[in-house]
């Protein structure tokens, strides 16, 4: 499971998703390996993008280019970046410049996903970095024919012992950093830094608050036109009629697209669009064969769909019954990604190349899409990211920018942007699948697990391109595309099965992972993929065991945890929480705890809370949060604190209000009066998180750590308000004042 | 002289007997004050059905405020003669009705007085309340008994003299106040009279359908012939109803349970409230306070019959009807509010039509202007309709003039005259009224979704 | 043909009357702080300030519009001499997309404007219609306070310069 793996280029292309983050694993599991590896790759993305000057380019002035590619997504990376390289260039932060993913300029760093960034990249470019300083001062030295010990670097030059001091600039010459990296790199001291470990403030910010350009949405290219596109009503409705003759007169309109079931319409100003989008829509009637599952009725949907068994756990013999036994069931609905601003794209189509402005997380994935879409070889498309609103996975970015790419072509030399609108964001963006876990455990007679069975039923958690068929445009063209044969994902990474490998030490346990293919609704990643319904399932169970054995819940996960980086993080949250046997929760409030490390090999994350239920209306009301991460060395403390205390919000308004609705044939949930989220008056009191920073220690992706935890926390907490324990997602203020009443 | 010593003596007899005649009518005892009764003293049905009865008597909606705890009082009710707070009726032993014992609460819903004998403004509804039964009075005090204290002083009314002297209410009381409880009418079903004793009772539907007279009392020749509550109209809901087409127990059943329905209208303002109070009700009380409404309704004359059917017809035909309209109005309309009005959406996302909400044909604009002006709110977690509301974008002149449009264009009535004035006098109302009402827990949407996840 | 005031300056825009401000500000006047969420009045990010009041400029066509003076994010401060609410908002790292930021900042300013001193309850029923999908809640409520406090300091000397 754990072998190194050989990088095959197609495969990697064709989009399953699985070798593009499994290959950087073979890395973080190298130690670990019996197997020898031929010769030891450069750490990071170096090991598939080698040469040092894809990360780093010198010009002779000393300006500073850092490139990675992986995009900016709101979380904080591009500040990230650009403070690991100034450290190990030793250069100030603001002298440098990071480019972020371009299939024209950056490595193919897959996609920004999975948490695994700074893994990825942030170690590239730490690497690249080093080795680039060590090639700088190696120069010098030569130059001076002095030993490379004599020197030491410093604002962007290398200073020898008497003073003398080349400028990075000078130093530079020809295709010197074009070498590849080695394996090991001479990397600073921690104790040493200057500006990783900061809470530098982030780069993009001032822009975003004085009305900068910062989003795709914001670029206006010379002779840009609007465009919008009809969807169809619902999936796989076929377009029977439509009279584009009217549209096409309206003010503005300078053409209508229609490709089979593709419709789009182009004007000059965009609310011109928009009007002559509303226009299209009614001249068009649709033939609907949808058959939407019962939404209410998902457990027996998921359990009774065909599914690929797989156990992906088997220790020991986790029949052996102790003396006290527990079964349940946990259940998630679709959820949305639900961002903010609808998707949008920008494509130009000129002398034979099509360019593409989008807020993909996957520019090369993309323009692989893309390329085979419109027949045309990959290398005459150029897929530029351009920050997009958060996206918290795969959403309608990558269609957006398909969509555009198809109108595009039909006005060569035309700038084309195209926006989505909210309903089709809510309605077409695949969506978080739904999911079931069946837990079954039980107790020897000191209260320790002595046994753990643990199932999963889900579809597959990514479906991103990759190949044309992910993609909407190409499925609804009239030569479509095949929706591609969905794969899981493999472990350690995984999909449905994210995080369904407790990570408690328990002597007997099983885990399977039913993966079902059919895919009654469009799905694909949210953040954190399986990893979140899992992480609900284990730790409600733990709790619900902790009852049993009338153990303390913190007390009872300890007792069956070993890893010290876990213990530590759940110690931590329990303390500064005030967290104490015996506690005794103010009326109608209850505390709850709960702790994962996201992946088994990612970030740690423990979170407690405290919530209150009004118990007339049972309306669930989240007071206060505290959290405790462990993230490896970390890069910037308030950007890591930042999306800490996002996850916990996010994941509670998941799970507490979020469900997709449809009917038999349609998504009914397509805007924000029919899908709620969090709002202001929902807002916790307090939200602290605590980091345990670990200088050296390599970088662990934390941006999905905390979906699963908070999720947990806040369930455990409301079991514990109202002595009612709800398994069911989300856990509606109906269904809380049901469980009171009852 | 003698003369005027008798004379005098009369008087002062008579002075004395009228004062104690007075005294006597004004007085009333108090209760002694008990300790606060334990939570686990009361049974859990009877806590379950006051909590039932206590959502149709609506009584957390004026005794919570917004943001404030439950039942804890504090919301500031306008009237003609000042401004009156609801009081705290959480358990609490000091701020709250703690120490009532339970004849002490039966004596204030029945008779309109406290513990300590003070008389009760009737802006609290004991003149319906009244009429509710000493089963129904038990489980109420039960359910209020087993809540949450709250330490929370009562705010001092601001009533001007001399409302402000509590002993003047006795003198309303003689007037207006028929007290005893609801007497069954044995020529009626039992589920009409099931609707009567709660919408004469508890729902106390009058209070705000009822027309009021100078002392602020429901006039009887009027009931439910309309009447306002915080600025919103509360329509006629007897045979003077303007509703273009007419109510049946069906529709109210509809209405009063998912708070739209798809001929009428949705649920604004104060009502809002009452229906997401409702929607814990059994469906039988639902049923019985429809049924009984329908007798108040009446039948619809075959006059009003045939109009009701001409606008159905033409809603489903989608003609507009041809009609002058103000030119200012209809663009406003067509740019700000076609989008989601015109869009097509599923009920009630988008509102529903309206040509068929009475809001568009009743005399009175107001809950039009307070719509437009405030939108409707989201409700925290639950899937309904959220509008935005436009009294930062428009004017008192844009929205007079569109209100006129939506007159001329969805109704078939007289325009609305004074409609700047109406605006002008909204504002100010809806501003307070949203600050201050504790708003509804659920939220009108399709049936089938409604408190669903 | 239309003359817009916006930020304090007159504009000629060559819009129909029924477009809706947010399109105006983007596409005519190239001002991209008010965002498009949905056009729906449901989510806030194209709230912008029209004669003091904050309104969702998704839903008020032009035709609302003559004679009021409209300001926008960029019309309150910019990156060298930021308002007090947009150094606020620097200051806390209020923003994770950031996309819903503008139109917050915006509330958030008429809120002010208004009322210099609310209390955490008025901040929070004020931004009531606002949507934010990263979860920056926290740091929102923060940097208002913050920005609150700034302009009741000597620091508030960068005071939007055309707001009114």
């Amino acid at each position: 499971m754990n072998g190194p793996v050989i990088l095959d280029r197609r495969r990697v292309l064709a989009g399953s998703g699985a070798l593009i983050v499994s290959f950087s694993l073979s890395r973080a599991l190298a130690d670990d390996q019996a197997a020898p590896s031929p010769a030891p790759k450069p750490p990071g993305s170096l090991a598939t993008t080698p040469f040092l000057d894809s990360w780093v380019r010198i010009d002779a002035d000393s300006s500073i280019t850092v490139f990675t590619g992986k995009a900016e997504l709101g979380q904080g990376f591009r500040t990230a970046f650009q403070q690991i390289a100034a450290e190990e260039l030793d250069v100030p932060f603001a002298s440098l410049k990071v480019i972020t993913a371009d299939t024209g300029r950056t490595a193919n760093e897959g996609y920004t996903a999975g948490s695994h960034s700074m893994q990825d990249s942030g170690t590239a470019i730490q690497n690249a970095a080093a080795q680039v300083r060590n090639l700088l001062v190696a120069e010098a030295a030569r130059r001076l024919n002095l030993p490379a010990e004599n020197f030491r670097t410093e604002n962007g030059a290398v200073i020898a012992l008497d003073g003398q001091s080349f400028s990075y600039g000078d130093l530079v010459a020809g295709d010197m950093l074009h070498v590849q990296a080695q394996p090991t790199s001479n990397l600073k001291d921690p104790e040493t830094y200057k500006v990783m470990g900061r809470p530098v403030p982030r780069v993009d910010i001032p822009a975003k608050v004085t009305g900068g350009a910062a989003y795709v949405h914001d670029m206006r290219l010379p002779g840009m036109v609007h465009a919008r596109v009809v969807r169809p009503p619902s999936y796989g409705a076929q377009l029977a009629e439509c009279d584009i003759s009217a549209v096409e007169k309206l003010p503005g309109v300078l053409k209508v697209v229609r490709d089979g079931n593709f419709l789009a319409v182009v004007a000059k100003k965009e609310f011109q669009a928009v009007k002559a989008m509303t226009a299209l829509s009614a001249a068009a009637t649709w033939k609907e064969t949808a058959t939407l599952p019962k939404q209410n009725d998902l457990l027996r949907v998921l359990t009774s769909l065909p599914s690929q068994e797989k156990t992906i756990l088997q220790r020991g013999n986790p029949a052996a019954a102790g003396e006290k036994a527990l079964e349940a069931t946990y259940t998630r609905p679709y959820q949305s990604h639900g961002s903010i601003g609808p998707s949008c794209a920008v494509a130009q189509f000129t002398d034979g190349v099509m360019t593409v402005w989008t807020h993909t997380q996957g520019v090369y994935p993309d323009r692989q899409g893309i390329a085979e879409m419109l027949a045309m070889p990959p290398a005459r498309v150029r897929c530029i990211h351009v920050e997009g609103s958060g996206c918290y996975g795969h959403n309608g970015a990558d269609d957006a920018a398909a969509d555009a790419a198809l109108i595009a072509r039909e006005l060569p030399g035309v700038p084309v942007r195209v926006q989505w609108m909210r309903e089709q964001e809510h309605t077409w963006e695949p969506f978080g699948p739904a999911m079931v876990t069946k837990l079954k455990a039980s107790l020897d007679g000191s209260g320790v697990i002595r046994d753990w069975n643990f199932e999963v039923w889900s579809n597959t958690h990514s479906m991103r391109p990759g190949g044309a068929g992910s993609m909407l445009a190409a499925q609804h063209m009239a030569k479509p595309f095949a929706v591609p044969e969905p794969r899981p994902i493999p472990l350690p990474e995984g999909g449905g099965d994210r995080n369904a490998i407790p990570i408690y030490n328990f002597p007997n346990a099983k885990v399977v992972h039913h993966f079902i293919p059919a895919m009654p609704v469009r799905v694909s990643a949210m953040r954190a993929l399986g990893a979140y319904h899992n992480v609900f399932s284990i730790e409600s169970f733990m709790d619900e065991l902790a009852g049993i054995a009338g153990a303390d819940p913190v007390e009872f996960r300890l007792r069956h945890l070993d890893d010290p980086r876990g213990r530590e993080v759940i110690e931590k949250a329990a303390q500064t929480f005030g967290w104490h046997k015996g506690q005794q929760a103010p009326p109608n409030r209850g505390f709850g705890f709960a702790f994962a490390r996201y992946k088994n090999l990612a970030a740690y994350c423990a979170v407690a809370s405290e919530v209150e239920v009004n118990r007339q209306t049972g309306r669930p009301r989240l007071v206060r949060a505290v959290a405790a991460v462990d993230s490896g060395q970390v890069v910037n403390p308030d950007g890591l604190i930042n999306q800490i205390e996002g996850a916990i919000l996010q994941s509670m308004s998941w799970t507490l209000y979020e469900s997709v609705t449809f009917d038999d044939t349609r998504i009914t949930s397509i805007d924000w009066q029919t899908y709620p989220i969090l709002r202001f008056n929902s807002v916790p009191d307090s939200v602290e998180v605590h980091l345990i920073n670990r200088p050296g220690l390599p970088f662990l992706g934390s941006g999905e750590t905390g979906q699963g935890p908070a999720a947990a926390s806040i369930a455990n907490a409301l079991a514990n308000a109202t002595g009612k324990r709800l398994r069911d997602l989300p856990l509606t203020r109906k269904k809380i004042r049901d469980a009171i009443d009852a | 002289m003698m003369t005027g010593r008798i004379v005098g003596g009369a008087v002062a007899a008579l002075v004395v007997a009228g004062m104690a005649v007075a005294f006597a009518i004004a007085w009333r005892p108090s209760i002694a004050a008990i300790d606060a009764p334990a939570p686990q003293t009361f049974d859990a049905a009877l806590v379950r059905r006051g909590r039932d009865l206590a959502s149709i008597g609506n009584c957390s909606t004026c005794h919570t405020m917004r943001s404030g705890k439950d039942f804890a009082g504090g919301l500031p009710v306008p009237t003609p003669f000042g401004t009156i707070y609801s009081s705290n009726i959480t358990p609490d032993a000091e701020t709250g009705i703690g120490r009532w014992p339970e004849a002490a609460f039966r004596r204030a819903l029945r008779s309109g007085v406290d513990r300590s004998g003070r008389h009760l403004y009737p802006t609290f509804p004991y003149d319906h309340f009244t009429k509710v039964n000493d089963e129904d009075d038990r489980a109420l005090y039960a359910y209020l008994m087993t809540r949450q204290p709250v330490r929370a002083p009562a705010y001092a009314n601001q009533l001007s003299f001399p409302f402000d002297q509590r002993f003047v209410v006795a003198g309303w009381k003689l007037l207006f106040l028929h007290g005893g409880t609801y007497q069954p009418d044995s020529t009626k079903s039992a589920e009409w009279n099931r609707g009567a004793y709660l919408v004469e009772g508890l729902a106390h539907c009058g209070a705000c359908h009822t027309p009021r007279n100078a002392l602020g009392a429901e006039r009887a020749s009027a009931q439910f012939a309309g009447g306002e509550a915080d600025n919103w109209s509360a329509y006629a809901i007897n045979a003077q109803s303007r509703a273009p087409v007419p109510w049946d127990a069906d529709a109210l059943f509809v209405y009063l349970r998912q708070g739209w329905h798809p001929d009428h209208g949705v649920a604004r303002g104060p009502m809002a409230e009452v229906v997401s109070n409702l929607s814990d009700v059994p469906d039988s009380d639902i049923r019985a306070i429809a049924t009984y409404m329908a007798g108040v309704f009446g039948p619809p004359t075959p006059d009003r019959k045939r109009r009701s059917d001409d606008v159905l017809a033409q809603v489903k035909s989608s003609s507009a009807p041809a009609l002058p309209v103000s030119a200012a109005g209809a663009a406003i309309y067509q740019a700000a509010c076609a989008a989601c009005h015109e869009s097509g959406r599923r009920l009630p996302y988008g509102g529903v039509n309206l040509a068929l909400s009475s809001a568009l044909s009743v005399p009175d604009a107001r809950n039009a202007a307070n719509t437009i002006l405030s939108g409707i709110r989201p409700v925290e977690g639950e899937r309904g309709p959220i509008m935005p509301g436009f009294a930062a974008s428009m004017n008192n002149a844009q929205i007079a003039a569109l209100l006129d449009y939506l007159r001329a264009r969805f109704s078939s009535q007289l325009p609305w005259a004074g409609l700047e004035q109406t605006v002008a006098d909204a504002r100010h109302a809806q501003i307070v009224f949203l600050q201050t009402s504790p708003g509804p827990n659920n939220t009108p949407a399709d049936a089938s979704q409604r408190d669903k996840p | 043909m239309m003359t817009l005031k916006v930020n304090g300056r007159d504009h000629q825009v060559d819009a129909e009357a029924d477009t809706p401000l947010l399109y105006v500000l983007r596409d005519d006047l190239a001002l991209n702080a008010a965002k498009f969420g949905c056009g729906l009045g449901q989510c806030g990010a194209c709230t912008v300030i029209v004669d003091g009041k904050a309104v969702l400029s998704c839903v008020t066509p032009l035709l609302l519009l003559e004679g009021k003076q409209v300001t926008t994010l960029e019309g309150l401060g910019s990156i060298e001499t930021p308002a007090p609410i947009q150094r606020a908002f620097i200051e806390e790292q209020a923003a994770q997309c950031g996309y819903c930021i503008a139109g917050m900042m915006m509330r958030a300013q008429a809120l002010l404007q208004r009322n210099a001193k609310p209390t955490d309850d008025e901040i929070r029923a004020e931004m009531e219609p606002h949507l934010c999908r990263c979860g920056t809640h926290m740091r929102i409520l923060r940097a208002i306070r913050r920005a609150a406090h700034l302009m009741q300091t000597a620091d508030a000397s960068t005071v939007q310069r055309s707001a009114q």
